[in-house]
């Protein structure tokens, strides 16, 4: 092997670059869609309906079950064909990680609710809160702020989950790295450098967790 | 919505087939890197455990490296980089005789992967025993060695077996990952049945049944080892280990 060449890395900088980008743009979509899907799963799933809060729990459960990969093959497949119309590949992939991080997310949530002290929930009803009041009002408030380095750590594992749509070939920041790989038959330089970008985003990511751990108390 | 139901397609030659392949392959490449987790994790951890801050930042980097690139570059990685930047022979051999090399490639990628998570719940397991425990043991003259081997490891491997459920479940769920080096697995059977026959709902709800299948196994036998090593007067999963 010839020694370590630096130029297919700047030569394609550019477009690494946008895979990077897209990527990036995946993991904020699919965290904030998350989040809120996640949100309202935890609520369903603390009812006290108990049809409801089994529906939620199946939902959880299911996701929970499966590979990413193939949440992302049965979206590739389902979202056309409910649709009736082809959709390019990043719709499918959207609704496939909004709907997978909702599952998870949602457990973090419910977590956080439940840390909330039964007392403060017995007060709120008391002082004639009805339920989503007392979520928005009393609990939410607090559980994120004890979430919010769990939400981070999530996000981390989200963005390398974004890898993953590599198998429907969209041109996130992994594929990127394999077509220059591919073309310039330089694998060795091209995945030893996504390894270190993928490794440097996620311990920057870590670090904004551990020190939102820090920051916990309410204003 | 038009579809044509054909759920046949499942029962069919050599659908059928394809799909024990991909069961088969996927519990094979899981259990395996499993193993190799549960080894190297344990050392892994262990060794993380101890007072000598050398041995434990080592350990630290080793930990971060293998939990924060994704999966799938470290398929890769082992895959495409390794045998390429190996001196003379051991590169050489990679790349001409090593049989089923994606197969054992993914083995290794998973178990490694696998075996970094495993060693900060195993770490996090031996901090959760009483300190005193090991100072006693050390007095009563245990060598270091017995002090884990005894006291130590007995104790945190059963404080982590709700975590360790879930790191097993995540194995079977992350031996999928190995279809992007061209492992027949079972998510890369069912893609191939979607393909040939355009019945996606079919293959696709099989897997799910399978892998949903496995989980519940895995969920049933790991509740099961809970309860036979649960030592009486302690209670079982009283730590929380946090991510």
């Amino acid at each position: 092997m010839s020694s370590f060449d630096l130029s297919a890395i700047s030569n394609s900088l550019p477009f690494l670059l946008e895979g990077l980008a897209l990527s990036l743009m995946l993991t904020a979509v699919a965290m904030a869609g998350g989040l809120i899907l996640g949100l309202l799963i935890a609520i369903l799933r603390l009812s006290r309906l108990r049809l409801i809060a089994g529906l939620a729990a199946l939902y959880v459960n299911g996701f929970r079950a499966v590979p990413l990969i193939l949440v992302i093959f049965w979206f590739y497949f389902l979202v056309p064909l409910a649709l009736g119309r082809p959709v390019g590949a990043l719709y499918s992939v959207l609704v496939a990680f909004v709907m997978f991080e909702g599952a998870y997310y949602s457990e973090i949530m419910r977590a956080g609710l439940q840390s909330v002290r039964s007392g403060q929930w017995q007060a709120a009803k008391a002082s004639g809160l009805s339920y989503l009041q007392t979520v928005r009002l009393v609990a939410l408030p607090q559980a994120l702020r004890k979430m919010a380095p769990l939400m981070v750590t999530q996000g981390v594992i989200l963005f390398q989950d974004t890898a993953l749509v590599y198998v429907v070939s969209l041109n996130d920041f992994m594929t990127s790295v394999t077509i220059v790989a591919n073309n310039t038959n330089r694998p060795v330089e091209m995945y030893v450098f996504a390894a270190l970008v993928y490794l440097l985003i996620c311990l920057t990511g870590n670090a904004v967790a551990s020190s939102l751990k820090h920051v916990r108390a309410i204003a | 919505m038009n579809y044509s139901w054909n759920w046949a397609v499942l029962v069919q030659d050599p659908y059928v087939q394809w799909l024990v392949w991909g069961t088969e392959m996927t519990m094979a490449i899981s259990i395996a890197a499993l193993i190799i987790a549960l080894v190297i994790g344990t050392a892994i951890g262990v060794l993380h455990s101890s007072d000598d801050r050398i041995v434990r930042s080592v350990m630290g980097a080793y930990i971060s490296v293998f939990r924060n690139v994704p999966l799938l570059l470290q398929m890769f990685l082992w895959f495409f980089v390794v045998p390429e930047i190996l001196p003379g022979g051991a590169g050489r051999w990679l790349k001409r005789d090593l049989p089923y090399p994606e197969i054992v490639t993914s083995i290794i990628a998973l178990g490694l992967f696998t075996s970094s998570r495993i060693a900060v719940q195993i770490s996090a397991g031996i901090d959760a025993v009483p300190r005193g425990q090991r100072m006693a043991a050390r007095a009563s003259g245990l060598s270091m060695l017995q002090v884990y081997r005894l006291v130590l490891l007995p104790q945190a491997v059963r404080i982590i077996v709700p975590p360790l459920t879930s790191e097993i479940l995540t194995i079977f769920k992350n031996s999928s990952i190995a279809l992007t080096i061209g492992v027949y697995e079972l998510t890369a059977q069912t893609q191939q049945i979607q393909s040939m026959t355009y019945q996606g709902f079919e293959a696709f709800t099989a897997a799910t049944v399978i892998y949903v299948t496995i989980a519940l196994l895995v969920t049933l036998l790991m509740r099961g080892v809970e309860r036979w090593t649960a030592l009486p007067g302690t209670v079982s999963g009283g730590v929380s280990v946090q991510f």
